[in-house]
Parts: structure tokens; C-alpha cells; sequence
């Protein structure tokens, strides 16, 4: 017995293994891509009209209606829209799918920080031979820039993640201190609310990579340079250094509620004043209005802070897009998915209907949208705020091919400067190092 | 080959009349296959399959540029060479000499105060005591973590009830403790039924000729319990063991609270994980968790073999 025992030790760790080796990731890559074909519109509409079944992997849930709304315009077309899991689990999914060769969807919903990986990895098809590259323009910047790599266009932009400062209006006025309009007064906003409630913090963070790269976008940094598989890592440009000296004055002072998001004493801690401001994407409204019922009519939206004052700049946190798999046999009528629900009117507007921050620039200037009232800012247009702020994205910034990764061990590196008393500035040198490590082990040539 | 055929021809001649037996014992061998044939079906594809993929996977290695190349040992060299790994085995080996001997003296002693037949509800502290285990370990850890919480949760009520600054349990010092905290608590019930039904079979002749001979209750333990359960604790070590080296569930939820204080690496399994979840370097990781198994069968089997040694 004691034998079987000691065996199945060897065992279970190995079934670990095998549970691991599911998920071999493409060996070759471009094997079971489809034969590249220029097609124009003319034949996007064509395959709409002969129509077929679309397969479609979203988690969005704001996709729904836009699938029914397809279906009824092209009678032909019968989609299938799964939820093959959220974020990574799907990504995983779909690396899976892809090196099998087989059940690969026809349309990807792909994050615009795991698009590049993905477009790296001859995994997704070039929506230019679709006439892709003229739709420059119908977008805001950030996204329509976060869509393009290797000299081509990967995705169609779904939504958006425009920062803006959301605060508890509440605990500010309760306190008499200032909506801070600079990240220097944000600093002296966190001491003002410390020293007149020692419970209550002006944010919450315990080290987050989106987040962290977000505001060094803000602050024009460029980290991340790409061009193909020549990458370059640098935390130490001026963006990085404005961000790592503010926040570490933050961290020093104890001013960040060393709360993680999205945990149960986040979500209280924001209907109960202990935290009092949320810099985020213009996604957050809806996590609201259901994860903090207590808030409602206490919090408003503010630009995001500047790093200079009377500066507009802002930065994308968060956001989707829809991709083709190179291995869709049905790419043209997948493209013809991707535009409903992207760019036309009826798709996108469905998703607006459905809470979606949409990414068209058309739509973020439309009347309707930005005179838009939300309850639960206390009637405030909150709209305008966001759509402000789409526009005023810094171009040029890129996400690393391997971001996904370099995001999970975030923690490991910088993340030490939350808990540990190291300096902020080394902890990002030190996830530098090992992005830097990663990259140059999956055979990139990268340097620092 | 071509050396050894008249040979064999030769035998094949002369030996005709015993072709038929082996032949008669062929059949006989293959009608034995049909009964362990189903299990042998299911043992490979369940078993031997997956070890043996996962040895193919280590020696390969994937890159995200250039595809797939054979390594040969390069992985377990590398293995060999990481301080991550060897950090979240450290851990995990600390966790084991630390966890496992207190969670299963409280669960002897609890199994052996079951057994006194003093003990008044013994039924209900049984069940008590086990129910713990009936838990599913991620909600334990939720619950545990929501407990852990120093402003909303249990360590802030006491907090504030008592005027106290009790540091967070899932700080940099303190995360592995409270970690052991809540496996003790999962498995205390457990172990404590292992221990209980091994005791439960001890001829009551004993007990009888210990009170003859005017021993009292701690000489009993000593005497007779301890080293008729013996096995039963050698294997409940084994499973702690086993359990330790693979310890996933409590870290990776507890990661979602305190992202800072538990690393990708802070135990070999979730190493592996976000190896191949997050890395993608699938063949590394395969790497990783077969070095984890010879080592847990490694020390299991020192476990088993100290225990036979004692026994006899």
C-alpha cells in the first residue's frame, strides 16, 4: 500500500506536467495559416451575403446583441458566439487551439496589451488585405495604435480604457481638500486626508503593471520599444522616473490602502470612504453601479492628474479588440463580423446600449453619448470627461510581445517596493531585468 | 541475425512437440491480458502516458521566436541552477518540517482523546473536527483570507475591539505561517481519522492485561497505541509529505490578496504553473514538476523505509 502511495507522489506531480503539456503552445506558427488572399469589401459583402457559421470567442457581454443584430441583417449567418473564459484563460485557450490546428474560432476577443504576442506569432491574420489601413481615423488614438504591429493591422478596436480620476466627492468636500488636478497635488491631497482621517487613504494599490504602465504613458514614457522581435526594455526614461519618484513619496508616507483591487475590502473600502480615489479606465462606471451600491451619488469623474500642471495628457488602461486567427477559413465573413460590431453604426451603438466604452471617435463625439447622465455620479455627464481624455492619448507607446508574462511577475519584482522598503526605482529596474531575461530566452534580441 | 537463424532452426526442429505446450501457455498468458487488459488500457493512458509526455516535453525547448528545438538535458541543468526553483523548494521544505509535525501531533492527540472513551460528545467532536475537511480548500482559503484581512476582516475586529496593531497575517514575515494555519485547519480532521481508525482496531485484550498489570493511561499510549497505529502514521507522513511538496490551492488564491508577499515562485507547483500559463515555457515547466516528483518520491520513500525500520 505505503508503496502505491510513494508511486502515485511521482505521479500526481507528473499529472501536473501532463496538464501543463495540454496547453504546447504552436510549434511552427505559419503551417495552418490560410493562403493569403487580397480581397476587397467586395467580397466581404459577398461572403455576407452567402453567409455560413461564425464561430466567436468573446468574454465582452455587450457581444450578445451585436450577434443578434448581425444574424438579423445577414440572415445567412448563424453566429456562435462562446465564452471560452476571460483574459488569459482564453488566451490560453486559443494557443491551445491553434498549434492543434483545430476548433480555432473565426473572431478573437484580444486585449490590446496580448495582441502583439499573438500578431508576433503569425497567429492572426492581416486585416489589411481587407482594407483594414483606411479605417485610420474612425478610431480614437490609443487603441488604433495599441491594433497595429508589424507593419500591420491585427485587430479591430472593440472598446476603450481611457484614464479618468474617479473620487468620492463625499469624503473630499467632508474634508474640505481639493480635487487634485496635478499628481503633486494628489500627494498633497493623500496627506490632507491622512491627517484628517487616519483610516481613510486617497487610493488603494498594491502594485499593479497595468496600472504602473498606464501612468508612465501618461507621463510620455516609453519603456517598451518594439520592431519585430528587436525589442528594448528601459525603465529608466523620464516618464518611468517622474512616476517611480512621485509614487515612492506615496508608498514612503503610507499613503496607498495597501488593498488589492478587486478584493471584498476593495469594494468596501470604496462605498466606505476608505478610499477616496480610483484612476482608471473609462470601463469602471458599470463595476460600480453593481460592486459599490453604497457609493452611488457620493462619487464624481475627474480628469486624470497631470504631471504638469495645466498639461492634458492622459493614457489607456485596459481595453479589447476582435482578431482573425490566421487558421479562420472564413476570414472575409469574420472581417464582416468585426466591422459590424466595430465600426457600424448599429453594431456599436448595441454596445454602448450594453454599457461598452466604445473606441470610435464618431461615437465618443456624438451628441447622445456625451450628454449621457449617470445616476450614480450624481447626474454628472461623465462622458465628456472620458471622451476628453480618449483624445488626448500620447501616440507611440507599445506593449511588449511577451506582456502577459512580464505583467505576472510584476509583483515579484516591483511589487517588492509595496512591502519590503526597497525603492521603487530599483524594483522596476529589476522587472526590466527580467522581462529582459524572459525575452531574450524566447529568442528575441533585447536590450536594455 | 544472420549468425543465430541455423541455430534456431535447428532448436525449432527438434523441439516440435513442445511448440504445441508453449503455445497452449501463449493462449493461456493472452486470456490473462483480457482481465488486466481494461485496467492496463486505462493505467497507460492515464498514467504511463502523461509521465512519459511530460519526459519528452523536458527535453525540448519552445521559443516564441525560433520554435521548437531539442535540448536534450538543458532544462534539468537549468532546473538545477534556479534560484526560483530552489526558493519555492526551500519554502515549501521549511513549510514541511514545520506544518506537518504539528498538524499531526494535534491530530494524534485529538485521535487518541477520541479513543480514551472519556471524552463526553464524542460523536459531534468527531464530526467537528473533521468538517474542516469536508471544506473545499479554495472556499477555506477565501473564508481564511477574508479572516486574515486587517481593516474589514477578523485580525481588524480584534483589532479594533481590543485596541491592538496585530501585524497582517499575509505580511512578507508571517504569509507561510498563515498558510500553515489554514492547511492544519483543513487537514487536523483528516489525519485525525486515520489515526482514530487505526486505534479503534487494537484488541481491547491489551488495554485489559495493561490494567492487570497496573499501567495507567499515558504507559498505555506509550506502550500499546503509539506502536500499533504506527503505520497509520507513517502513512498519514507520507500524504503530508506528498502534500506539502504540492502546495498550490492556498497560494494562488491568497496571491489575489497580498500579490507582493507571494511570488510566481513561492512553491514549485505554482512555479510550474506560471511557467506554463503565463510563460508558455511548457517544456521548462514539465521540467520543473518531473524534478518535483523524484524528489517527493525520493523523501516518501525515506519516510516509508525510517518507518519500517522502527517497526521492526
Amino acid at each position: 500500500m505505503i508503496k502505491t502511495l510513494t508511486r502515485r507522489g511521482l505521479l500526481q506531480t507528473s499529472a501536473v506536467a501532463a496538464a501543463l503539456a495540454l496547453g504546447l503552445t504552436a510549434c511552427g506558427g505559419g503551417g495552418n495559416a490560410a493562403p493569403q488572399q487580397t480581397v476587397n469589401s467586395d467580397a466581404v459583402e459577398a461572403a455576407l451575403q452567402k453567409g455560413g457559421k461564425l464561430t466567436v470567442w468573446a468574454w465582452d457581454q455587450s457581444l450578445k446583441k451585436v450577434a443578434e443584430g448581425f444574424e438579423a441583417k445577414y440572415p445567412n449567418v448563424d453566429v456562435n458566439l462562446v465564452n471560452a473564459g476571460t483574459g488569459n484563460d482564453q488566451y490560453t485557450a486559443l494557443q491551445n487551439a491553434i498549434s492543434a490546428g483545430s476548433g480555432v474560432p473565426d473572431v478573437a476577443q484580444i486585449e490590446y496589451y496580448a495582441l502583439p504576442q499573438f500578431a508576433l506569432s503569425k497567429s492572426l491574420a492581416d486585416l489589411g488585405q481587407f482594407g483594414a489601413a483606411d479605417l485610420d481615423g474612425t478610431f480614437t488614438a490609443g487603441p488604433w495604435s495599441s491594433v497595429q504591429a508589424q507593419g500591420g493591422v491585427y485587430g479591430l478596436p472593440m472598446d476603450s480604457g481611457p484614464m479618468a480620476l474617479f473620487y468620492n466627492k463625499q469624503l473630499f468636500d467632508k474634508h474640505g481638500i481639493a480635487v487634485p488636478t496635478t499628481w503633486d497635488e494628489f500627494l498633497e491631497a493623500g496627506r490632507a486626508l491622512k491627517k484628517a482621517d487616519p483610516k481613510a487613504y486617497i487610493a488603494n494599490d498594491t502594485g499593479d503593471a497595468g496600472f504602473t504602465t498606464s501612468l508612465i504613458w501618461q507621463a510620455g514614457g516609453k519603456p517598451y520599444q518594439v520592431d519585430g522581435t528587436n525589442v528594448g526594455v528601459n525603465f529608466s526614461d523620464e516618464g518611468s522616473t517622474k512616476f517611480a519618484e512621485t509614487w515612492q513619496k506615496l508608498i514612503d508616507e503610507d499613503l496607498l490602502a495597501p488593498i488589492s483591487s478587486w478584493s471584498d475590502e476593495w469594494y468596501k473600502g470604496l462605498g466606505n470612504g476608505t478610499i477616496a480615489t480610483l484612476s482608471t479606465g473609462a470601463w469602471m462606471p458599470g463595476n460600480l453601479v453593481s460592486g459599490v451600491a453604497d457609493g452611488a451619488g457620493k462619487w464624481r469623474v475627474a480628469p486624470l492628474p497631470q504631471w504638469e500642471k495645466g498639461a492634458n495628457s492622459s493614457a489607456e488602461n485596459g481595453g479589447s479588440s476582435l482578431a482573425i486567427p490566421a487558421a479562420s477559413s472564413q476570414a472575409a465573413l469574420a472581417y464582416g463580423f468585426l466591422k459590424y460590431s466595430n465600426v457600424d453604426e448599429e453594431g456599436v451603438q448595441a454596445r454602448i446600449d450594453g454599457g461598452a466604452f466604445p473606441a470610435t471617435s464618431k461615437d465618443l463625439a456624438s451628441e447622445k453619448f456625451q450628454n449621457t447622465e449617470f445616476k450614480y455620479f450624481g447626474g454628472q455627464k461623465a462622458n465628456q470627461i472620458f471622451a476628453e481624455s480618449a483624445k488626448n492619448v500620447p501616440a507611440g507607446w507599445s506593449y511588449l510581445p511577451f506582456q502577459v508574462y512580464a505583467n505576472s511577475i510584476f509583483n515579484d519584482t516591483a511589487g517588492q517596493a509595496y512591502v519590503s522598503g526597497a525603492k521603487l526605482k530599483d524594483g522596476l529596474t529589476a522587472w526590466q531585468k527580467a522581462s529582459v531575461k524572459y525575452g531574450t530566452e524566447q529568442g528575441f534580441t533585447v536590450k536594455e | 541475425m544472420t549468425m543465430t537463424s541455423p541455430q534456431v532452426a535447428a532448436r525449432a526442429g527438434a523441439a516440435a512437440p513442445q511448440a504445441r505446450t508453449s503455445r497452449r501457455a501463449s493462449r493461456r498468458s493472452w486470456a490473462g491480458w483480457w482481465f488486466i487488459g481494461p485496467f492496463m488500457a486505462v493505467f497507460a493512458l492515464v498514467f504511463l502516458a502523461p509521465i512519459a509526455y511530460s519526459i519528452y516535453l523536458s527535453v525540448f525547448r519552445n521559443q516564441l521566436i525560433g520554435g521548437t528545438a531539442f535540448v536534450g538535458l538543458d532544462n534539468y541543468a537549468r532546473a538545477l541552477g534556479d534560484q526560483q526553483f530552489w526558493s519555492a523548494l526551500g519554502r515549501v521544505s521549511l513549510f514541511l518540517a514545520v506544518q506537518v509535525p504539528v498538524m499531526l501531533t494535534i491530530a494524534l492527540v485529538v485521535a487518541l482523546a477520541l479513543d480514551s472513551g472519556r471524552l463526553y460528545g464524542k460523536s459531534f467532536f468527531r464530526i467537528s473536527i473533521f468538517l474542516p475537511y469536508a471544506v473545499p480548500a479554495v472556499v477555506a482559503t477565501l473564508m481564511w483570507g477574508f479572516m486574515y484581512g486587517t481593516r474589514f476582516g477578523l485580525v481588524g475586529n480584534i483589532n479594533q475591539a481590543f485596541g491592538l496593531n496585530l501585524p497582517s497575517p499575509l505580511s512578507s514575515e508571517l504569509v507561510l505561517a498563515s498558510i500553515g494555519n489554514i492547511v492544519t485547519w483543513e487537514f487536523i480532521g483528516y489525519n485525525m481519522l486515520i489515526f482514530y481508525s487505526a486505534l479503534t482496531v487494537i484488541p481491547k485484550s491489551l488495554y485489559e492485561a495493561a490494567e492487570i498489570d497496573g499501567a495507567g493511561q499515558l504507559r498505555v499510549i506509550a506502550a500499546i497505541k503509539l506502536p500499533a497505529i504506527r503505520g497509520a502514521i507513517v502513512v498519514a507522513t507520507i500524504f503530508s509529505v506528498i502534500g506539502s511538496f504540492q502546495l498550490f490551492n492556498e497560494p494562488s488564491i491568497l496571491k489575489s490578496l497580498s500579490p507582493n508577499t507571494i511570488s510566481t515562485y513561492f512553491t514549485p507547483n505554482l512555479y510550474a504553473f506560471s511557467l506554463s500559463f503565463s510563460g508558455q515555457q511548457y517544456n521548462y515547466s514539465a521540467t520543473v514538476a518531473i524534478i518535483m516528483g523524484l524528489i517527493t518520491m525520493a523523501i516518501a520513500y525515506a519516510v516509508q523505509v525510517r518507518g519500517m525500520r522502527k517497526e521492526r
